[in-house]
């Protein structure tokens, strides 16, 4: 019963002062604290709902990958040839594949992520910013189980991992805010621009190429390396095969280029969201 | 502690005209009325005039804690855009609302729900999305079950639920969230009667807990039952506010446009009704005279005029009859009949108007409302007015004039009755 009058007390607090919003406005993350729990459920459920109905289920999370180290292994290396710093491919390939499969799937995910939650953005007030957030943390579980894969090829090839494994969640965080920060701009431009629809493959196909997936870092002429760094995603595959593999460590200054970047990214689109949050229940 | 729940003062929400029709932008069209800008801009003077309608303006009133106040309005009238004001989905253009409490809406029922998902799961995540904590959930989750009467489907997809079931558990969860503020809207339209009833029923039950509702329904006898103040939304404006009684009562009559005739203006037509195009409802005396007030003891014409825009196969314009309480007395459309069903399978575009005779010594006396719809059979509807027109029966001559009591029921038949000495 005490439980009752706490939260009854909890909510007599409230009070809610609803009145046009002008210019740039706050954050409001206070607001998202506070709906943390159903950030859970919403991730809770793209998860549950996404190998609902598949035969292979979860094994999808490492088919995908797999075939996708493959072929890139075949084009890089097969075909085109170029470098892995001397590392075995598959191993090579796949560690990078790791942080790009969580990043692609966000991008996609979070594009589509507004208007396929429309009835819930028509019909009831919550932090917007959970949707495009909560799809791109679903992308965690793919990443927790293809990451068992990678140990077993590690194990495989006998790969130790370096002392710098610690700076792991630093990367996958640097990665995980990367793509918050265009999943922001894109979900919210989404729904103003159906354009972005068509947008999202060429752009995620694009990116691959300008990420260091199927090929090492070294293969960029020194001189265009700190323009490279300006795709934040190149710190964070640099990272993950130095912090895994033991490959050349990322430098200081590409690495400050991909962070700043990628906060830059972060915080425009936090803004920018909010901005058109206001019109999103009329627009979407 | 403010004494009020809700106050709302001057609010106002605007809508560009073609938002609605344009459902979005594109690129393209962004970049095109970026070259075209200058132009218009020379041709439109600076003031850049663009198409605008108010859905809502100047709208001030407030609720005390505690209190049930129902809200009535034609479609259109701005209801539902207050609705969505006032549980922060969508900002006002001016004005403000200030909310104490926390908001649930019996609008949102199911909101969130995932066909994929079980019934339990469905529970965890819609209650979460109407602001629950997970606690809360928890402690209440025998009850929403039980509530909603499915327990034996619990870990069954919703996709494989029945309407009814689905709706059942939906409502369940929206009515365990114990909000401040309740904020009902027409679900009492959906659902069954065993539904309907348990709806009203939680409803009188939140009032009674001193919880503050905000009801908004087209079911008068419902509002009339339910709340003690109402007020009136015409054209996106507070028309009139008064005891429940008398509001519904004000709605109900001097709301209507014209007596025993009712116009529908271009814009009192929603876009989605195209190409059906309702012109006018009548109601005719014998004489061929359009007439606020009928006589029971003659029979009389009601008629639509409409224009189809483009033929349109499979058309049926139908009428409904309602009592001032809302309950439905009698629904018929024009095509019920083998003659006219099988003549107008396709109606060509053109102008219309459907007849119909209501015979003699039918009605009891009072007041009715017309409605009126216009829909292909389990195809499409194209447009609906439940509360489109009110007329007067007079029963000056009916049977069982001779004694002066109000005789309850909505008709009163001549029936012939044999008298006969057995014994």
């Amino acid at each position: 019963m005490t439980e009752t009058s706490a939260t009854k007390q909890e909510q007599v607090e409230q009070v809610v002062l609803l009145k046009p919003s002008k210019g740039w406005i706050a954050l409001n993350l206070k607001d998202l604290w506070l709906y943390r729990e159903l950030i859970y459920f919403l991730t809770w459920r793209d998860v549950i709902v996404r190998y609902k109905q598949t035969v292979l289920g979860a094994a999808w999370a490492i088919i995908q990958p797999v075939i996708n180290m493959l072929v890139l292994s075949f084009i890089f290396g097969n075909l085109g040839r170029l470098s892995t710093e001397g590392f075995p491919r598959p191993i090579f390939t796949f560690a990078a594949l790791l942080p790009w499969g969580l990043f692609s799937k966000a991008l996609s995910d979070t594009g589509r992520s507004m208007l396929s939650n429309r009835n819930m953005i028509t019909k009831v007030y919550f932090p917007r910013m959970i949707i495009p957030l909560s799809s791109i943390l679903g992308g965690l579980v793919d990443f927790s189980i293809q990451f068992l894969v990678l140990i077993g090829m590690m194990v495989y090839y006998k790969f130790m991992p370096t002392s710098a494994v610690w700076t792991l969640p630093l990367f996958l965080l640097l990665a995980l805010a990367t793509a918050l920060g265009v999943g922001l701009w894109l979900s919210a431009l989404n729904v103003l621009y159906r354009d972005i629809n068509y947008i999202l493959p060429f752009l995620t196909q694009f990116w691959l190429l300008l990420t260091p997936v199927g090929y090492s870092v070294s293969e960029i002429s020194p001189q265009w390396q700190v323009v490279y760094a300006l795709n934040p995603m190149v710190g964070v595959v640099q990272g993950f095969r130095w912090a895994l593999l033991g490959t050349a460590a990322p430098s200081w200054i590409s690495l400050g280029i991909s962070v700043v970047i990628s906060l830059g990214l972060l915080v425009s689109g936090m803004y920018y969201f909010r901005r058109m949050e206001r019109t999103f229940a009329d627009m979407v | 502690m403010s004494e009020y729940a809700i106050r709302v003062e001057n609010l106002g929400k605007r809508y560009m005209i073609g938002a609605q029709t344009e459902r979005y932008k594109t690129l393209r069209d962004s970049l095109t009325n970026l070259i075209r800008l200058p132009a218009e801009i020379l041709r439109q003077g600076m003031g850049g005039r663009k198409e605008e309608i108010w859905a809502l303006k100047d709208v001030s009133f407030e609720i005390k804690k505690g209190a049930v106040l129902g809200v009535v309005g034609r479609n259109g009238a701005g209801k539902s855009t207050l609705l969505k004001i006032l549980s922060r989905v969508t900002e006002p253009t001016e004005g403000f609302a200030e909310i104490h409490g926390r908001v649930g809406s019996l609008l949102e029922v199911g909101t969130g729900f995932h066909p994929e998902l079980t019934g339990r799961e469905n529970i965890a995540l819609n209650g979460a999305i109407l602001g629950m904590k997970k606690r809360e959930i928890e402690r209440k989750y025998d009850e929403i079950v039980e509530f909603s009467g499915v327990e034996k489907f619990i870990d069954t997809p919703v996709k494989r639920y029945s309407s009814g079931m689905y709706l059942r558990l939906a409502f369940a969860v929206a009515a365990h969230m114990e909000p401040e503020i309740l904020v009902v809207d027409e679900v009492l339209a959906v659902g069954d009667a065993e539904f309907q009833r348990k709806c009203l029923g939680k409803m009188s039950d939140v009032a009674q807990e001193g919880r503050t509702v905000l009801f908004v329904s087209h079911n008068m006898s419902a509002i009339l039952r339910l709340t003690e103040e109402t007020i009136v939304l015409e054209k996106g404006r507070v028309a009139y506010r008064a005891p429940s009684a008398e509001a519904v009562d004000y709605y109900l009559t001097s709301g209507f446009a014209q007596s025993g005739e009712r116009y529908w203006l271009a814009d009192e037509v929603p876009a989605e009704a195209a190409p059906f195009r309702p012109l006018a409802l009548r109601v005719r005396n014998p004489q061929g005279t359009i007439a606020d007030t009928i006589r029971s003891i003659e029979p009389f014409m009601i008629e639509m005029e409409y224009q189809l825009d483009a033929p349109i196969t499979g058309l049926r314009v139908g009428l409904y009859m309602l009592s001032t309480h809302g309950d439905h007395i009698f629904s018929s459309f024009d095509t019920d009949n083998a003659d006219e069903f099988n003549q107008y399978v396709m109606r060509p575009a053109g102008r219309y108007v459907s007849r119909c005779s209501i015979p003699a010594d039918l009605l009891n006396d009072g007041r009715y409302i017309l409605g009126v719809n216009a829909s292909t059979f389990r195809v499409r509807r194209y447009f609906q007015d439940e509360y489109a027109l009110s007329f007067t029966v007079d029963s000056t001559g009916a049977p069982g004039m001779q004694w002066a009591e109000p005789r309850p029921g909505p008709i009163r038949p001549r029936l012939s009755w044999d008298i006969k000495e057995i014994g």
